[in-house]
């Protein structure tokens, strides 16, 4: 009899303590306890009410709908953010300048040379292209300085941190284009009839296609043995320097889309303001996914829940009212307390902490 | 507590998930002796060491330090307090540091110093250990052996009054070692009990007063040397009567006929680490040898090969056919594996998994579209755990968490899996136990029988007497002779190392 009732409970204790362990416990952990926040504090945060927008479409609205829309371009970034944090052990700061030179790629090609024409000067998918390109051209810019010339992420990636906005304002002789054409509104809002933002449809389809990259080459060994050790991927016939090059490349992919929602939000784009910051969120979405910002191991999903989760914290924050100045000092409070909740030697201690608790409980049973 | 010891450990639980790392297990250290804690990959030495020096903590016994009764240490920081000290493997100073500041860094004994004072201290400790050795030098630019001996005497600096040294010796050569037993003498001399991890017997038998063997997690015995010779020893720590070493020797194929198949050919064949151009072939079915003195650049002679270092002249040849050899991916699809010699460094991929680890060359060799289904790298990695009797708790387990023996084999198994035509070692034994020695010797020929061609390189010449059939010998990066047959003699190897004019 003690046998048998023995047996579950070492099983139960051995998941428990195995999702103690798993990377995800710690987004997921985040997630439980702002939901628990927010309905404690008040519930109608979680309200999604069913309208019309200014064209008489139908959109649903509420702070849920503002995480999924705005949560969507940050995880979109978290995908490149963890490849380029993985095999090269750094993070590119420069994401938020990317977008700004991106958008204004985009402009441009729309807009030609006018800055608020009629019509579009080109097919919006040739404009994305274009605009995907020089991404990628400023992503592989990154990438050859971190993987061929050495320089540390941070400190590369600064340089088109500093010059970027500069560059975007340059693109557009400073101008502020304006589309006019409704159906560029579409990316960063809704298509007519579907009353879900448009970002996080975007950002399902990266989502599947990350999958699919994940699953169908050995990028994610690739990365993850080229961040753990160098020296031993060389010797089993990788090449690093171009598997880190590959990444920045494919973050300036990322990028374009996220330039694409950004500008297409506005219509237009202000250079020194568009995705200001973005960057330190995409770096905690990593982080926050329990993903070392030292590079090795990564796990995409809880990087991308990772985005969710600030994003959901970011709404929170407005919610109550938060002065946007201030913001960035609320964030970072919460931050300090995932990040330290996170940390291998506390949750050593929890895990140990709870074992002990569930072997009292136990004993504490047993007699009757 | 008995009179003399000055440590004593009893009944030491420890266990890890999935493992039990230790078992019951007691260690008696007394004042002045050199005691030697001997066992098989796995069979708990690390784990022991770790628990006495507070790096894990133990689930069950007790420790009890002289003069300071049952402690519990829960960093190697309290334990060094306690007078503990230990001296790594892989040397755990800074490099870009000067002696001195290695001596003193981290004891935080006063905020302000004098650098003078501390550069003359330093000066005057080293001295009295016979550390020839400049106080101010860059630790850098010290040979290996120095290293490890300025960590000793910043050890015994610090009043140790125990003092473990975990396989201080695999990265040393003869000379060195010579140099770093004459350091231990002198400390037990003063009073301090030493505790040597280490896998050659010689180094045993020729500094210790006393062996624990350690087997399984279980203790074994503690012997005092005069009472367990070689032989026993080595079958105490397989749990069996050794097969006998004349047994493989035995059984070693002949050279070969010279008439098979030439695998591997190379003219002229130079790299940028410093040697000089050389020629070398092998046959299907041929076990050779690189051997010479650390440095002699025998190691660098097989990364030319395998394309790990820049090369910069040669032609090579692989099975009669030209091809250039520039990377190691061009290597691995011509048929070639390399098991480096710094397994830490350029063999383990640390935070992956066994399996992951098994997989990586077939896979790199494969293609970046052809990933392997999760099923197929499980059962590739199990047919190599099994194979090769690596012990882990499972395929996912991280391959650091490993012991250094069983990494090899993981690391072995991998280049296994890429089933190459031609399979060069490079110290595939060092840290090894004896057990896992003679398991990797014994492949090695039953590979060769089966028509792979091995180049095998290790620092015991006794091993590659036993293994090769073929010697190519090294000084100074440049190949000095080729014994074969006959010459194949401890006494032929030495002289053509040491410069060949002794005959």
């Amino acid at each position: 009899m003690s046998k048998m009732s023995t047996k579950p409970v070492s099983k139960g204790g051995q998941l428990l303590s195995s999702i103690l362990h798993h990377q995800l416990i710690i987004p997921i952990a985040a997630l439980l306890l702002l939901t628990v926040f927010n309905l404690i504090a008040d519930p109608s945060f979680f309200r999604i009410t069913l309208g019309t927008n200014s064209a008489g479409h139908p959109v649903l609205s509420g702070y849920l709908i503002t995480i999924i829309d705005y949560g969507s371009e940050l995880a979109i970034l978290a995908i490149g953010m963890t490849l380029v944090t993985a095999a090269s052990g750094g993070q590119d700061i420069s994401v938020g300048a990317g977008i700004a030179i991106s958008g204004s790629v985009l402009l441009r090609v729309l807009c030609g040379t006018e800055s608020r024409p009629e019509t579009l000067q080109a097919p919006i998918i040739v404009a994305f292209l274009v605009c995907v390109v020089v991404a990628m051209i400023f992503g592989a810019f990154n990438g050859a300085l971190v993987a061929y010339f050495k320089i540390q992420p941070m400190v590369a990636t600064l340089i088109l941190f500093t010059a970027g906005r500069s560059i975007a304002a340059w693109i557009n002789n400073n101008e502020l284009p304006i589309v006019s054409d409704e159906t560029f509104s579409f990316f960063g809002g809704y298509i007519p009839g579907i009353p879900i933002p448009t970002p996080f449809f975007i950002a399902l389809i990266c989502f599947v296609i990350t999958w699919a990259v994940l699953k169908f080459t050995t990028l994610g060994l690739y990365v993850q043995s080229v961040g753990i050790n160098e020296k031993t991927s060389r010797l089993n016939g990788l090449n690093p320097e171009m598997i880190k090059f590959i990444t920045y490349v494919l973050l300036g992919l990322c990028v374009a889309v996220c330039g694409l929602i950004k500008v297409s939000r506005l219509s237009t784009i202000n250079y020194s303001v568009i995705a200001k910051d973005i960057e330190m969120d995409a770096i905690l979405a990593v982080a926050l996914g329990g993903n070392a910002l030292s590079g090795g191991k990564f796990n995409m999903g809880a990087s991308i829940l990772g985005a969710y989760v600030i994003q959901f914290l970011t709404t929170t924050l407005y919610k109550f009212d938060v002065q946007s100045d201030a913001l960035s000092a609320y964030k970072a409070v919460v931050v300090i307390l995932l990040v330290v909740l996170s940390a291998p030697v506390v949750r050593e201690k929890l895990s140990s902490l709870l074992k002990l608790a569930t072997s009292r409980l136990r004993s504490a049973k047993s007699p009757t | 507590m008995q009179e003399n010891s000055v440590l004593e450990l009893r009944g030491i639980y420890k266990s890890f998930p999935g493992v039990k790392a230790l078992q019951n297990v007691d260690f008696t250290l007394r004042r002045g002796e050199i005691h030697a804690l001997m066992g098989e990959n796995g069979a708990g030495k690390s784990t022991l060491i770790k628990v006495l020096t507070g790096v894990y903590p133990k689930d069950g016994g007790t420790i009890h330090v002289k003069d300071k009764g049952s402690v519990v240490f829960h960093s190697p920081q309290e334990a060094q307090n306690a007078g503990i000290s230990t001296v790594y493997q892989e040397i755990s100073l800074c490099p870009n540091l000067s002696v001195a500041e290695n001596m003193y860094i981290g004891r935080g004994e006063k905020q302000l110093l004098s650098w003078k004072k501390m550069n003359a201290d330093a000066g005057k400790v080293l001295e009295s250990l016979g550390i020839n050795v400049k106080p101010t030098q860059q630790l850098a630019s010290c040979s290996i052996a120095v290293q490890q001996m300025v960590a000793i005497a910043r050890a015994v600096d610090m009043d140790c009054s125990v003092l473990i040294l975990d396989e201080p010796t695999s990265s040393l050569d003869e000379s060195e070692v010579a140099k770093l037993f004459k350091l231990m003498r002198q400390l037990k001399e003063r009073g301090v009990g030493i505790i040597f991890v280490t896998h050659f017997l010689d180094q045993v038998y020729e500094v210790c007063d006393r062996i624990t063997v350690l087997r399984d997690s279980k203790l074994v015995g503690e012997y005092s040397i005069q009472e367990l010779p070689r032989v026993q020893l080595v079958s105490k720590m397989l749990g069996k009567e050794l097969d006998d070493m004349a047994d493989i020797k035995n059984s070693a194929p002949e050279s070969k006929n010279n008439k098979d198949e030439i695998v591997y050919e190379a003219a002229n064949l130079c790299s940028s680490e410093g040697i000089r151009p050389f020629d070398f072939h092998i046959r299907s079915g041929e076990v050779n040898g690189f051997t010479g003195l650390l440095g002699s650049g025998r190691s660098e002679s097989v990364r030319a090969i395998f394309g790990a270092d820049k090369v910069t002249s040669g032609e090579v040849k692989v099975k009669g056919r030209s091809v250039k050899i520039r990377k190691p991916l061009d290597a691995m699809k011509n048929g070639i594996a390399y098991l480096p010699e710094d397994r830490k460094r350029d063999g383990i991929v640390g935070d992956l998994s066994v399996k992951d680890n098994i997989i990586l060359a077939l896979q790199v060799k494969n293609g970046f579209f052809k990933p392997f289904s999760k099923k197929k790298a499980i059962e590739f990695a199990e047919k190599y755990i099994e194979m090769l009797d690596v012990k882990t708790a499972s395929v996912n387990t991280p391959i650091k968490s490993l012991s250094g023996g069983n990494q090899q084999k993981v690391i072995l198994g991998r280049w296994l899996l890429t089933e190459p035509d031609y399979l060069i070692l490079d110290e595939p034994t060092r840290g090894i136990d004896v057990g896992t020695k003679v398991d990797i010797q014994k492949l090695v020929l039953k590979l060769a029988s089966e028509g792979m061609s091995v180049t095998f390189i290790s620092s015991e010449t006794d091993e590659m007497l036993r293994t090769c059939s073929r010697l190519i010998v090294m000084r100074d990066g440049k190949q000095v002779g080729e014994l074969t047959g006959e010459q194949l003699t401890q006494t032929t190897v030495m002289n053509t190392i040491a410069g060949g004019s002794a005959k």
